[in-house]
């Protein structure tokens, strides 16, 4: 029950930012390898705010701070590095996203050194509440609460708004939806300010369970989220929320199996590989209709 | 009066100068077709217009303002829209939702209720199937569909690339009568075919395009009995 809880809030995390891969890549076309580095910016702007007084307030704020800036540098980076590229291969953007991804980590080494920070967030001093015999960190069960507010507002969003439904219209045909009077590249900054914000919540919660900050603290929640973005089908909404509960559920129970738990990450990826063998498509993922 | 005038008209794709220098208007209230050969280049015209694609040279005046280089989604609330080629529907959405789409930059919710009953009006497949995932129509539902989301704008100008490609004869009737009955109800259309007969059937005036530039123009009529054209594109 609690390996549950801790997987489905860590899963809660994965998914948080596998939106972002999967939203991006479904609206523009990209992978934004650089996402990962967002959720470190996210991190280092809670660090400022927080720094180690462990205030559950202070937190908050830092959340809008991590927000704020998440979204700017995320539309800044898609402005900058991303647009210009409109057109170019695939294999250029990549690479481009993978330079940024460097690029920010090197930056935060020049202002932070590449020493790791501690951060007290106060999700400790929360302390746990015990539910049916089982012990369950207050933090856990907040970060899944709230997981699973943003994304049924998310949903709704892209279901039920005139917006959310152009976003989905760029995603199926770019040039279709440019004729329906929608600006695509308004709506791909968006999608970009969407992931990035989504990043910043997921800094938040990051850091609730691993409260140390260094400037590649991005990298392996970033790989593990796209990993659980193309378990659920990449370009898929639900299916990165299925990939990421997924992951962190399987990553939590494998950990708390002693005779398992060095293997966490080669499960994991294991994983990957055989669901993208038995189906290519990711679990929710839909082939796409050839275009005639 | 001309609500659309292209002169001097150049595209290219790659290397390649698909278009090479084509001038034609059309005036409030035609139809004006376009027809040619596959390759002739007609597509290509219809995505420039519509800057899908970009122009090497030439300009574009809508009613009295140069288009030449305004996007794509700032065209639908001057007035002009496009069915492109192929229909591109969005095959994932319902039909409703498609209709939406189409009258993304209108606002106004009455508006839009009294436009939708109107479209379902003139195709009742559309009310029944409204809640249906549109890629599940057939080829000429589909077109149907992406003309109706196409006038959810209220377009004064509508441009229609190959509207029968892919359908069968019956369908083929549909449509043209639908084209006329739209043009019959305000709306000026340039249509862009490769089944000429039809279109210089219902068009006002018709230009002929070969390789990138203008052979011949003259009214529907004039052309359907041209003994040129007829060998050509009529195949007689």
């Amino acid at each position: 029950m609690e390996t549950l809880i801790n997987g489905l809030s860590l899963g809660g995390i994965y998914a948080l930012i596998a939106l972002g891969y999967t939203m991006v890549y479904g609206i523009a076309k990209m992978l934004n390898f650089a996402h990962g580095d967002i959720i470190m910016a996210g991190a280092y702007a809670i660090l400022l705010v927080v720094g180690m007084t462990g205030n559950l307030l202070l937190s908050v704020v830092a959340l809008i701070a991590a927000i704020a800036f998440c979204v700017l540098l995320g539309v800044t980076t898609e402005r900058l590095a991303y647009r210009p590229l409109r057109g170019a291969s695939p294999l250029a953007v990549l690479i481009t996203a993978i330079g940024v991804s460097y690029l920010l980590q090197s930056i935060a080494q020049l202002f932070f050194t590449s020493e790791g920070q501690p951060v007290s967030t106060g999700a400790a001093q929360l302390g746990s509440v015990t539910f049916l015999g089982a012990n369950l960190k207050l933090s856990s069960l907040i970060t899944l609460g709230l997981c699973v507010m943003i994304m049924t507002a998310l949903t709704l969003f892209v279901d039920k708004t005139r917006v959310g439904r152009a976003m989905l219209a760029v995603s199926e045909d770019r040039g279709a939806a440019s004729l329906m009077g929608i600006n695509t590249n308004l709506i791909i900054t968006l999608t970009f300010a969407i992931g990035s914000a989504l990043a910043a919540f997921a800094s938040l919660f990051y850091l609730m369970q691993f409260p140390v900050v260094s400037p590649t603290l991005g990298s392996m929640p970033g790989i593990k989220a796209f990993t659980a973005a193309v378990i659920g089908g990449i370009g898929s909404i639900p299916g990165a929320m299925v990939g990421g509960v997924l992951l962190g559920v399987i990553e939590c129970v494998c950990q708390s199996i002693p005779a398992l738990s060095p293997y966490t990450i080669a499960i994991e990826f294991g994983l990957l590989i055989i669901i993208l063998l038995v189906r290519p498509v990711g679990l929710l993922g839909k082939k796409r209709r050839e275009k005639v | 009066m001309a609500l659309l005038t292209v002169e001097n008209l150049q595209v290219s794709y790659g290397l390649i100068r698909a278009i090479k220098g084509v001038s034609f208007e059309v005036n409030e209230g035609e139809i004006v077709a376009l027809i040619g050969a596959n390759g002739a280049g007609k597509t290509t015209i219809m995505h420039a217009l519509s800057n899908l694609i970009g122009k090497d040279a030439g300009t574009v005046h809508f009613a009295d303002t140069d288009i030449t280089h305004t996007p794509a989604h700032k065209l639908v609330p001057m007035g002009l829209a496009q069915v492109p080629e192929g229909r591109r529907i969005f095959q994932e959405l319902t039909v409703a939702e498609n209709l939406r789409l189409g009258a993304y930059t209108r606002k106004d919710k009455a508006e839009f209720n009294e436009m939708l009953e109107k479209m379902f009006e003139r195709f009742p497949i559309l009310k029944e199937r409204r809640k249906q995932v549109a890629g599940t129509l057939s080829g000429g539902e589909q077109q149907m569909l992406a003309m109706s989301r196409a006038l959810m704008s209220h377009p004064k100008l509508l441009l229609l690339d190959e509207p029968s490609m892919g359908l069968s004869p019956l369908y083929v009737n549909t449509i043209f009568d639908m084209i006329r009955q739209i043009n019959e109800e305000g709306t000026t259309v340039l249509l862009v075919e490769q089944n000429a007969k039809k279109a210089l059937s219902i068009a006002d005036r018709a230009y002929v395009l070969e390789i990138g530039k203008i052979a011949k123009t003259g009214t529907g009529e004039e052309l359907l009995s041209d003994d040129a054209i007829r060998r050509a594109y009529l195949g007689d």
